[in-house]
């Protein structure tokens, strides 16, 4: 039995007469740590702003444990926020921060400075109570957001991207850092990036969205490896997105070339799109592939080459441990199980994630 | 060649300014202490034009009037122009462009225009007097706090107030408790703004206080029609004074202002390129 702790519930949103959220139904689950992951302007601060009490849905309902809550102010809401940036009180320094919320609570002094130590402690800052907001570092400010959030014990901590100002070597610790942290504290977490890599590290739940409507909801892994459209498949690593045709069960026809896969289903001669991860394409003689093309281009990118292989109008990527001249014809290879077929988008809105492409 | 030219030009320019702008007002300093009657000949050093100035209970008068008018009208305006900017900032793009025009009308608009539209329409509904001047005032002094506040509202960072919001603060005080102290550089430069524009109105007063009422400007004015005292010439020293220090605070506070926003935000940038420390 699940149980759902927040739920969204059919929540139109639009700015200037632009619809930015699209009937949008979304239930969060206890303890869980759910990521809300699309391109830029999709709509993921716009949902957050939503369930914190910054904006107001047009259409919709806001439930807090079965509670409508749509109409709250931000201040009568269980839920924290930590902003993307910029959010810490500069006039105050990291003590009077983190105890703003206690004191509005009217809580006792010894209650606050325990639990101010205790916050700064869990983010790993103990000994800045005196320091200002503006002589800390960018990291060291977001943990003190971070702290700030937490003191007040909310039951739903909402991230709005905390570490895109970061960068990467800092964005990782960081990233260590709040799993930790939830572990401690057990709340629920609703996280907001456009960064994949640490979408599919971070979360129990990954939320795919574009455009205001939600594309696939599931696990990092079901997300990476069954990607539900080709948005998805486009979205969350780099994928060979390419036509085909279902000439029976377990057998695509792709480029001409008739490839054994494990897809059933499907109706006799369907158009569908293939999904290929790169990873997944294995380089070999040309009379070997089921494929062959021309090496365009090689790239060596730390750990592997990345090589693009034109066969017809279309530049497959390939990934590969050794490198492969530019110039030579190579043939292309796959195992059954590492073909992705989906249906072609035929709803409106799956159309969205097309157009996006 | 080029460059010997435009340092010959500014230095011209200099020199102007100091002719046409600043030798008349050296020239009334000098005299409010000449004790003389003439215009021409300097009779020697005296205070005694300050010190009718004192025991003047007209002058007291007009005086206490221009300075209780001056903080009123100060004040108010600042209320007014403070919530005015927060509203007209959380409006639309386009609102808020026809509104910043709006605001801005008024401060190019021709004093007399000014003065002469608020009259006529002031006769209809409260009797000429101070109540109209004071009204007058608040009405001028609004545009004056509202450009003064607006940049540093821009700048401000609206996520703080929210992040108040979040943590359960009300809209007031989250507004008196973190917004405020943010914004309290432009406030204040707003305030003093708009005190060192109503001492320093004539028209718009002059046309708005009917019989009675008199501030320094429109007492000296009734004054030299008369004929010209040198109790007059200290009076006016005296406001030049106590205006050109008031811009200096304005300045100051400005200037100050401005620096601590620039440190604040240098700040935050030069952390987001900072490396990771455990
Ligand atoms: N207050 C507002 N007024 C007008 N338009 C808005 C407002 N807030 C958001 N929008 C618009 O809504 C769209 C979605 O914004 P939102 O901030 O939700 O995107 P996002 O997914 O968080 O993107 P990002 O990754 O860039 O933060 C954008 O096109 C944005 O311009
Ligand atoms: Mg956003």
């Amino acid at each position: 039995m699940q149980d759902i702790i927040l739920e969204l519930d059919s929540v139109s949103k639009s700015f200037d007469g632009k619809k930015i959220l699209n009937n949008f139904s979304l239930g969060i689950n206890r303890n869980e740590f759910i990521t809300l992951l699309g391109p830029s302007g999709c709509g993921k601060s716009t949902t957050l702003r939503i369930i914190g009490g910054f904006e107001r849905p047009d259409e919709g309902r806001v439930l807090f444990d079965g509670r409508d809550i749509t109409g709250l102010s931000p201040d009568k809401r269980n839920v924290n926020t930590v902003f993307q940036k910029y959010s810490l009180f500069p006039h105050m320094n990291v003590e009077e921060n983190i105890a703003f919320g206690l004191q509005l609570k009217k809580k006792s002094r010894e209650y606050i400075r325990d639990k101010v130590r205790y916050a700064l402690k869990l983010v790993n800052m103990e000994g800045y109570e005196k320091r200002s907001p503006t002589s800390l570092s960018g990291g060291q400010q977001q943990r003190v957001a971070i702290a700030r959030a937490i003191v007040n014990e909310p039951q739903v901590l909402l991230l709005d991207e905390p570490l895109g100002a970061l960068d990467l070597k800092l964005r990782q610790g960081m990233q260590r850092e709040l799993i930790k942290i939830k572990k401690e504290v057990g709340i629920t977490f609703v996280y907001v990036t456009h960064d994949q890599e640490e979408a599919l590290t971070m979360s129990d739940r990954i939320i795919v969205m574009n455009k205001g409507i939600i594309q696939q909801i599931g696990s990092s892994k079901s997300i990476y490896d069954e990607p539900q459209n080709a948005f998805v498949a486009d979205f969350i690593g780099e994928s060979n997105i390419i036509d085909g045709i279902m000439r029976r069960d377990c057998l695509v026809e792709i480029q001409g070339a008739k490839i054994p896969c494990v897809d059933v289903g499907f109706g006799k001669d369907e158009l569908v799109d293939v999904v290929i991860r790169p990873e997944d394409l294995v380089l070999v003689e040309e009379e070997e592939g089921y494929l062959k093309g021309m090496v365009i281009s090689t790239i060596f990118k730390g750990a592997y080459y990345e090589i693009k292989v034109r066969v017809g109008e279309y530049e497959w990527m390939v990934q590969s441990v050794n490198p492969a001249p530019v110039g030579t014809m190579k043939g292309l290879t796959i195992l059954p199980d590492n073909i992705q077929i989906m249906h072609k988008p035929h709803s409106a809105d799956a159309e969205v994630s097309k157009e996006n492409d | 060649m080029v460059e010997k030219l435009k340092d010959l030009m500014s230095r011209c320019y200099i020199a102007l300014i100091l002719l046409f702008l600043y030798i008349p007002i050296f020239v009334l300093i000098v005299l409010s202490f000449n004790n003389s009657r003439s215009r021409v000949v300097w009779g020697g050093f005296t205070l005694d034009w300050y010190r009718g100035l004192f025991a003047n209970a007209q002058i007291r008068e007009a005086l206490i009037t221009t300075l209780v008018l001056a903080f009123a009208s100060a004040l108010i305006a600042t209320i007014i122009g403070v919530s005015g900017a927060l509203g007209i900032h959380a409006m639309s793009r386009r609102n808020y462009r026809i509104m910043m025009i709006f605001t801005n009308i008024p401060m190019l608009n021709a004093d007399i225009v000014t003065g002469i539209a608020l009259m006529l329409w002031f006769i209809h509904f409260i009797p000429l007097g101070f109540g109209s001047v004071l009204l007058a005032h608040i009405t001028f002094n609004i545009p004056y706090v509202i450009m003064s506040v607006m940049p540093q509202l821009q700048r401000m960072n609206i996520s703080i107030y929210e992040a108040a919001r979040d943590l359960g603060a009300n809209a007031l005080y989250g507004f008196f408790k973190i917004m405020l102290p943010q914004l309290m550089g432009g406030v204040l430069s707003g305030f003093f703004m708009a005190f060192t524009m109503s001492i320093d109105d004539f028209v718009i007063t002059y046309f708005t206080k009917g019989a009675g009422v008199n501030t320094l400007s429109t007492m000296i004015y009734g004054e030299i029609r008369k004929g010209i005292k040198p109790e007059m010439y200290a009076l006016s020293t005296l406001i030049f004074l106590v205006v050109l220090c008031l811009l200096l605070v304005v300045n100051h506070v400005g200037a100050r202002n401005e620096k601590k926003n620039r440190k604040y935000y240098l700040a935050q940038e030069s952390n987001e390129r900072e490396e990771f420390t455990l």
